[in-house]
């Protein structure tokens, strides 16, 4: 396969071409570009993935030398290995089942080529940065997709509160970048290079395991990793993320973007071993961050705050697995994730096109009949996400469950983290599907999704219905891991645990068996559930412990503190011209008489001192 | 030195009376040609200074700034009688107390 340039090229092109056409394309050529593009660059990387796995060969290419300043020359390359090979396959195909997708959901928007041009720049960016064969290329593309996805979060922008959405997820992020850029610098000084795979090398040579310089390299880049992915103490953005529009939500805030830094982590992996406390770090990181956002899903009421909630949640896990050395675990539930979690917005988005913009699930209600590919679609999206057994999500998060279990010391209390959240998971994809889809009809929608629509739903529907059963091609890439066998026990208790979130979901909200309005009601119950709803409170600790502090600096800072000196020097010269202007009384005799009366005062001083 | 001796003193004396006279008057008066007049006798009880003092030491420098003060009350007079006729044109008076508009 010669022409891999042509892949991030295709959707980079088609950007330039829709972005210089400032708006004023047929919507027709736009969306056929916008969407043409993408498929032709996942045509490309099906052929490519299609030699990969004939021959298993890694492919370099070196396209020329971006810059050389000393010893410094960072080249555009690629390295396509069996991980690059899943994430290509993964960015563009799901990709084009989200643009075509687009094309029916934006097609009433007056910014349709905005809305593509920005969209194939995203997926050039994600391709640069998963293609990228040394790390600064791979910065580039990071920066890449976190300003796509600012500017598609507050695509819509008159809405003030979009802009801040985008502004919270662009500056939130950037915290995490800023840390992984120190990241990026410290390993140049120490190493010399940046080109992965000799950086891997070099490590392995320069460091020994638990190295304090490992370990700080590793902690940097984590936290442009826990920036990007939306985990703890980082996540925030994510849930307000979700202004954009649904499909962006799909593709960025769901199947690519916030699982560039589980790449991040997979890609360096050599490095982390290096580094066991931050694997550990990572390892708590996921369990935390999956259960805090389990917890919240259950409280709260949009239909894509739940799902963002949730992504972060799956996120968690895929941190788990990095944090515990399953990193083809944690790939494969990467891939599974996006085919799954992509159906659900993707499904959701078709119940808010065709309930007037509806986002509170109870509003919704009785949709079963009403829109029968949703419903089969968003089942079979919670079935995988709730990891029901013989779904794709099933294989993914059960061997990352496994793995868990069989770390030694921790290993217990990180599975038991993993199998709580599998649980909460299980009641808050279901609650969800029997709210929207079951029960009595609030709202009628007012038209059914089109052809565009239903057929990438349907297609992701297989997607995550047999996900499971692809074979990743990610053998030489990470160690041959393969835990020691677990008793089977834990394996059943893996597979019931889901199953019970399921039957809790179905007692509480569909055959009303069990009851929790008592709970509810309760002074207690009623915190709890503000408390989740508010997403642990943690935005509102940000607001007071930093942005508050922030801009009541700033405020201050807006009064020009070290101006005060100037003015004082301004008021006092206006002083005295008011005071020294009112001696000119325009009257000539008083001058004289002044005058004259100065000139004898001197002449006494002076013929005073002659004596 | 022949002829009448007048001690430098008196006309020192009369010099500085004449200054002040005109002095006072530039001060009292309102009227403008009465304090251009004043003006031309503060400048001439000058030149009698020099005059005497030019005198006292035997020099011509006194007699030729004599000359200097003539030609600058002329110029001087020329130019304040200008001031004068503009000012009458302007104010309808001569009292420099009216045309005092440019006060601070």
């Amino acid at each position: 396969m010669a022409g891999i340039w042509l892949i991030p090229l295709l959707p980079l092109l088609s950007a330039i071409a829709l972005i210089l056409s400032t708006g004023r394309m047929p919507r027709g050529v736009a969306a056929a570009m916008g969407a043409g593009s993408v498929g032709l660059s996942a045509a490309c990387v099906a052929l490519l993935a299609n030699d990969f796995l004939a021959d298993g060969q890694v492919r370099e290419l070196t396209l020329w030398t971006w810059m050389a300043v000393g010893d410094f020359s960072p080249r555009i390359a690629f390295y396509i290995d069996g991980l690059t090979v899943v994430m290509m396959s993964v960015i563009t195909g799901v990709g084009f089942l989200i643009h075509l997708y687009s094309i029916e959901f934006m097609w009433d928007d007056e910014s349709l080529c905005r809305y593509f041009a920005y969209m194939n720049l995203f997926v050039a960016a994600m391709l640069l940065l998963v293609m990228a064969d040394n790390l600064l290329l791979l910065y580039l593309g990071w920066e890449g997709v976190g300003v796509c996805s600012y500017l598609l979060v507050g695509f819509w922008y008159r809405d003030p509160n979009n802009g801040k959405a985008a502004r919270k997820a662009f500056v939130v992020t950037r915290v995490g970048d800023t840390a992984m850029a120190l990241g990026l610098f410290l390993l140049f000084t120490e190493l010399g290079t940046l080109d992965i795979q000799p950086l891997m090398a070099a490590a392995n040579s320069q460091w020994q395991v638990g190295d304090t310089l490992p370990v700080l390299a590793t902690a940097l880049l984590l936290g442009g990793a826990l920036g990007k992915s939306a985990q703890l103490p980082l996540h925030t953005w994510l849930p307000d993320a979700m202004a954009g529009p649904t499909p962006v939500s799909a593709l960025i805030h769901a199947a690519t973007m916030v699982t560039a830094g589980v790449y991040l982590i997979a890609r360096n992996y050599e490095l982390f071993l290096l580094a066991p406390p931050t694997l550990h770090a990572i390892a708590w990181i996921g369990v935390a961050t999956l259960l805090v956002a389990a917890f919240t899903a259950l409280a709260q009421n949009d239909i894509k705050r739940i799902l963002a909630y949730s992504t972060i949640s799956q996120i968690g896990y895929m941190f788990l697995a990095m944090g515990v050395g399953a990193y083809a675990s944690g790939i494969f539930h990467l891939m599974t994730h996006a085919f799954f979690k992509a159906l659900l917005f993707l499904a959701a988005g078709a119940v808010i096109h065709c309930l007037h913009h509806e986002h509170n699930i109870f509003r919704m209600g009785g949709l079963r009949s009403r829109l029968p590919v949703v419903f089969w679609s968003f089942l079979i999206g919670s079935a995988a996400l709730a990891a029901l057994p013989f779904t794709s999500g099933f294989y993914s998060k059960d061997a990352i469950l496994l793995s868990a279990w069989a770390l030694p010391d921790i290993g217990p209390w990180l599975w038991a983290g993993g199998l709580l959240g599998a649980l909460l998971t299980g009641i808050y994809s279901f609650r969800l599907v029997f709210i929207v889809f079951f029960g009595p009809a609030q709202t009628e929608p007012d038209r059914q999704p089109g052809w565009k629509m239903s057929v990438p739903l349907l297609l992701l529907c297989v997607l995550a219905l047999c996900g499971g059963w692809i074979s990743l091609p990610l053998t030489g890439v990470f160690p041959a891991g393969g835990h020691a066998p677990v008793s089977h026990s834990i394996e059943y208790i893996s597979i019931a645990t889901p199953l019970l979130g399921l039957l809790i979901a179905y007692l509480l909200f569909l055959g009303r068996q069990l009851s929790i309005a008592g709970l509810l009601a309760s002074p207690t119950g009623q915190r709890l559930q503000q408390f989740f709803y508010s997403g642990w409170k943690i935005d509102r600790l940000y607001q007071a412990i930093l942005v508050q502090p922030f801009s009541s600096l700033a405020h201050w800072w807006r009064n020009e503190p070290v101006d005060y000196l100037y003015n004082a020097l301004v008021s006092a010269s206006q002083w005295s011209h008011r005071r020294l202007a009112a001696l000119q009384t325009g009257e000539l005799r008083w001058y004289v008489t002044t005058m004259a009366f100065g000139l004898i005062l001197m002449l006494t001083i002076m013929l005073r001192n002659a004596t | 030195m022949e002829g009448l001796q007048i001690p430098l003193q008196h006309v020192l004396l009369l010099a500085g009376a004449l200054f002040t006279c005109g002095l006072a008057g530039l001060i009292l008066r309102r009227n403008i040609i009465f304090m251009l007049m004043s003006l031309e006798v503060m400048l001439n009880s000058a030149a009698l200074a020099f005059i005497a003092a030019g005198a006292r030491w035997g020099q011509p420098d006194g007699q030729i700034i004599f000359l200097l003060i003539l030609s600058v009350a002329a110029a001087e007079v020329s130019v304040g009688l200008g001031l004068v006729l503009q000012i009458q044109r302007r104010f309808k008076t001569l009292d420099m107390d009216q045309a005092n508009r440019l006060r601070g």
